[in-house]
């Protein structure tokens, strides 16, 4: 073991890596990042953006004369993965933004992920080449045909290495399957079949087969007027291929058990949290929409996300959650002006660390927020440029709620509603995390010595 | 002088190897197709030494290229020397075998599976056997899914330590840690099962038969019901009990509804693998559970085996077994909730007519198919009305007609039209169980009334059942009954009826014969040459031309070539067009 992996927020003192993107302040809607997804084995990481682009960097091998310093990350493939398209039956727009990347467990040299906008699921292999055909029959190399009758003999051609080409191609297109957007695509532990949800349905599909999918969830009400709550989130179990979890925008989350039954309309568990009465206001119905929702990877627990918390559950008690973290409770009370900036509605997403030991999540200001679950600590970082030197260390953040504001503290007032953390990732195995400030990805990992 | 030959005859080869390799998949895959022609110019030798290893690497290409590859390396063994060198295919076909592509991997397997006999026995060992583990014990599951399908065309064929390692491989196999190559080996245990020793397939696949139908992927537990087809067929009757039921029982009530599915839907190749006794004994309970399952794709499933469970029990009890335990199963099927379950029950209930015999049919049976006849789903009546012939031979029909005739007429006008056309479909089975006269005083009306159906397809449907309908009925009837009202609708304001009546005409010329052919459907045609629509026009230069062979020369020359000459000069450039044709195909320039 080169590196002895420690794992705890606090024992870990994270350094800054790496920063993708433009510097510019100026920042174009489609390189906004609207997705980060490591790969199983942590080697490669994936972004989307608004632009329909995916982008995929690889962490370099570890050089043999510095031991400690991990590889960095860069570009690896770069593709147009979705194309705005106009649906011209419902007159709608249909926006290119990945919503969201899942990778495929490995099954050869090449690597698979799916990639979703609103509507379109696609998966794409991206493989490397290095060899290439040489030799015609009747032209040259460059092109130039040859006289036929110089032709005596027969050539075949023979395969010479080149260098490395990484190819990314469409294998397959899951289409026409969602009327309401989709927000979630999960693949299934028997990796044949996976999931995608919208607003309101579930469908099922088989990798090879996109010419059909099986509706399994269904909560749309026969008259919409009576509509009351959408799907915002949906994952598969990691190892049991038959259980699946979807939250809702009323702040529940179904289990729903897919050995039962064909269609999976009666859940198996609810999670809910009863409502603390004394914190009931005209935002609480908006502030328990559940944004996001991961299984641990041992499959014991679920977190999600709300607006201002993160929750841990485990999945064998329904009535409240294990764990609960505050991620921004000095919001509580700006929650008027962040209705009337639409902020209130942001999405934002949650991840675990390689052992579940600890969770992070974002914030605004461009901080984001880990949370040591045996401990109870947690840690406000930020993603900025300032501290953007190579391996220096991240100083941590701390908001002043209100009375006096000691040094190094920053006002809840001066902070940055427009900086947002909503998409952050961490490494399968790793202290390495991918934090996606709004067109910049930033990599930090713990400082070793 | 004798080079130059060699060019001609090389150019079109020259063509096709540099096509290979042509930015064009359409052309690729043409060249690869071209694949033997290739090799026979290059010879036994190049073809070894430089074809294959170009082919060996080109697995980058486009899987319908890949997928051809794959099936010509199965057929190549002459063009590489013979089965002296067949071990030179394999490194290509190992490079398809790893493929993400299921398609293209399975065609590689197949390819591999084909060559392995051309093997002989030392070429088995020293090259076949070690691909076979390769693949394995490769890295990806790509490659060990496609081993799975090889153990078994090298098992018989090899010593017996080789043959070990091999059951070593395949156990390695069953317990792999993605469910990609547990399901492929569950796919394949039952197979290989086959090719072992009795006392191997006791020892080995029993025990990863009742692994694989407990792991925690529902996916691979319901492909090991598959395989207990096979091994229960493999072994002696008084080891299922305690070797095969314990797990089939489990499989029976398994949690997943996707498992019991797979038991429903092979329960009569389960039945017969096991044998009369068990059947008696455990496979009855279990289908009267599959039958009242909650899950209602498993009771569909299940329903539909109704009769071939039934069919295949022992004879000597066969009647008490139905009657007993089966029957009250599927009385209460027939008002099921759900409509899938109904008609798949529905499409086979007929057939217990004839296994339960006249009186049973009659006390039992038919409410139940009468009940169903009025069934609210269309579709559990049409697959009533379709099994008809069934209880025909053992009751008669004339029991149903009472309700049939109801359920007839309400289906004739669903609002469905898609219905509308099944039944239409039926007509010529119905009118023959019914007989002429019930025909004619009950459906004969409904037969008319789709002819002015307002979607096309009906329309044609129904042209096509009066055609039917007189070959089964004979000449006569239709001149009596159909003709008539045929051609009445010639002068039908409506132009789409006016069209039905030429389309019918072209359907029963032939049918009805010279006679009335020329006699009565002839003159109508030609009356309708001068309809103002040029649509029905140019439908009488085609209805002239379809019913010309039926006519006599003499009306053809007379009658029909002044029509059509006329037709010949219409303002219509469409009627002109087939006027034209008609006259070039009936020889009347």
């Amino acid at each position: 073991m080169h590196h002895p992996v420690k794992l705890g927020a606090n024992d870990v003192q994270w350094c800054f890596s790496q920063v993708k993107g433009a510097i510019d302040d100026d920042v174009a809607e489609a390189d906004i990042i609207s997705t980060v997804e490591f790969n199983h084995s942590g080697e490669l990481l994936a972004t989307g953006d608004k632009g329909g682009r995916v982008v995929i960097f690889q962490q370099e091998q570890e050089t043999k004369g510095q031991p400690h310093s991990r590889g960095e990350y860069n570009v690896y493939s770069t593709f147009q993965s979705h194309e705005p398209e106009f649906d011209y039956l419902k007159s709608l727009e249909i926006e290119e933004k990945i919503n969201k990347i899942r990778w495929l467990p490995q099954k050869n040299a090449a690597q698979f992920l799916l990639s979703t906008n609103d509507k379109t699921i696609k998966l794409w292999k991206i493989s490397e080449r290095d060899k290439r055909p040489e030799g015609y029959n009747l032209k040259e190399e460059d092109g130039r045909y040859r006289d036929p009758s110089t032709v005596t003999t027969l050539r075949v051609p023979v395969f010479r290495p080149m260098d490395l080409m990484v190819e990314a191609s469409p294998r397959r297109v899951f289409a026409n399957a969602h009327t309401y957007h989709i927000n979630s695509i999960s693949v299934n532990s028997d990796y044949e079949t996976y999931l995608s949800a919208d607003d309101l349905r579930i469908n099922l599909w088989h990798l090879e087969i996109t010419d059909r999918s099986f509706n399994i969830v269904d909560i749309k009400p026969a008259n919409m007027e009576e509509l009351t709550e959408v799907i915002t989130a949906a994952e598969f179990h990691p190892n049991q291929c038959n259980t699946l979890v979807y939250s809702s925008s009323k702040g529940t989350i179904r289990l729903c058990d897919m050995r039962a039954a064909a269609l999976c309309d009666k859940h198996s568990k609810l999670f809910e949290e009863p409502e603390d009465p004394s914190n009931r206001s005209f935002f609480s119905e908006i502030i328990s929409s559940i944004s996001d929702v991961k299984f641990s990877h041992n499959g014991r627990y679920m977190m999600t996300r709300d607006y201002l918390s993160v929750k841990i559950w485990d999945l064998n008690m329904e009535n409240r959650p294990v764990e609960t973290y505050q991620v921004h409770e000095y919001l509580r009370s700006k929650l008027c002006s962040l209705y009337e900036n639409d902020c209130i509605f942001d999405k934002f997403e949650c991840c675990w660390n390689g052992n579940d030991s600890v969770v992070m999540t974002g914030s605004y200001n461009n901080f984001f927020r880990m949370f040591e679950r045996g401990h109870r600590r947690d840690l406000t970082l930020e993603a900025s440029r300032e501290s953007s030197k190579p391996r220096a260390v991240l100083k941590p953040r701390k908001v002043c709620a209100g009375g006096k504001r000691k040094k190094d503290e920053i006002s809840v007032d001066s902070l940055d509603f427009n900086k947002k953390i909503l998409h952050t990732a961490w490494h399968p195995q790793d202290n390495i995390i991918a934090v996606a400030t709004t067109n910049n990805l930033y990599i930090f990992q713990d400082k070793m010595n | 002088m004798a080079g130059a030959d060699g060019d001609d005859s090389l150019y079109p080869i020259a063509v096709l190897i540099d096509e290979l390799r042509n930015e064009d998949v359409q052309l690729r895959l043409n060249s690869i197709k071209k694949l033997s022609t290739i090799a026979l110019a290059l010879g036994v030798e190049r073809t070894r030494t430089e074809l294959l290893p170009f082919l060996t690497d080109t697995i980058y290409d486009e899987d319908e290229v890949l997928l051809a590859l794959a099936e010509q390396l199965g057929n190549f063994t002459m063009l590489v020397g013979g089965p002296e060198y067949v071990h030179c295919l394999l490194p290509p076909l190992e490079s398809l075998a790893t493929v993400e592509e299921t398609v293209v991997r399975d065609k590689a397997v197949e390819s591999l599976r084909k060559i392995s006999h051309e093997h002989s026995p030392v070429d088995l060992e020293v090259h076949f056997e070690p691909l076979v583990k390769r693949l394995a014990s490769g890295d990806w599951f790509t490659s060990r899914t496609s081993a799975c399908g090889l153990f078994s065309v090298c098992y018989p064929r090899v010593s017996s330590t080789v043959k070990a390692e091999i059951r070593q491989h395949f156990r390695t196999l069953c317990s792999d840690d993605t469910p990609m190559v547990r399901r492929a080996a569950a796919s394949k245990l039952g197979e290989f099962a086959k090719v072992l020793e009795l006392e191997y397939v006791k020892s080995d696949i029993i025990s990863l038969f009742t692994a694989l139908a407990s792991d925690e992927q529902d996916s691979v537990r319901l492909l090991a019901v598959e395989a207990c087809v096979s091994i229960a067929t493999l072994l002696p009757q008084e080891d299922l009990e305690a070797l095969v039921m314990p797990t089939l029982r489990q499989a029976a009530e398994d949690k997943s509804w996707r498992v019991r599915y797979m038991v429903a839907d092979k329960f009569s190749e389960l039945q017969k693998a096991v044998g009369p006794e068990i059947t008696k004994n455990d496979l009855v309970p279990a289908f009267q559970n599959l039958l009242k399952d909650c899950e209602a794709e498993v009771r569909a499933a299940a329903a539909n085996k109704v009769k071939e469970f039934c069919e295949n029990l022992p004879e000597d009890s066969r009647e008490t077994i139905i009657m007993s335990h089966i029957l009250p199963c599927v009385k209460e099927l027939v008002s099921d909730t759900n409509q899938h379950v109904k008609s798949a029950l529905a499409s086979v209930i007929m057939g217990l007519s004839t296994i339960l015999g006249k009186d049973n049919t009659i006390e039992h049976l038919l409410p139940l198919f009468l009940a169903q006849l009025k069934d609210e789903c269309p579709e559990v009546r049409l697959n009533i009305i379709s099994n008809l012939d069934c209880v025909n031979e053992v009751i008669g029909i004339r029991q149903l007609s009472q309700s049939l005739l109801p359920a007839i007429v309400e289906l004739a006008e669903d609002a469905k039209w898609r219905v509308r056309l099944a039944i239409i479909e039926y007509m010529p089975l119905l009118a023959g169980q019914l007989g002429v006269e019930f025909f004619d005083e009950k459906l004969n009306s409904l037969c008319m009334a789709w002819l002015v159906d307002h979607v096309y397809a009906i329309r044609e449907a129904a042209t096509c059942n009066l055609m039917k309908l007189v070959e089964k009925f004979g000449a006569e009837w239709a001149q009596n009954t159909i003709v008539p009202k045929v051609l009445g609708m010639a002068n039908d304001p409506n132009y789409l009826h006016r069209m039905t009546t030429l389309f019918c005409i072209n359907a029963l010329s032939e049918a009805c014969g010279q006679d009335i052919t020329t006699k009565q459907m002839l003159p109508v045609v030609l009356k309708m040459s001068n309809d103002q629509v040029a649509n029905v026009r140019f439908n009488v230069a085609k209805s002239l031309q379809k019913i010309g062979p039926v006519l006599d020369s003499n009306a053809l020359q007379t009658e029909v070539k002044p029509v059509l000459e006329k037709l010949a000069t219409d303002q219509d450039m469409d009627v002109k067009y087939f006027a034209q044709e008609a006259i070039s195909v009936l020889a009347l320039a």
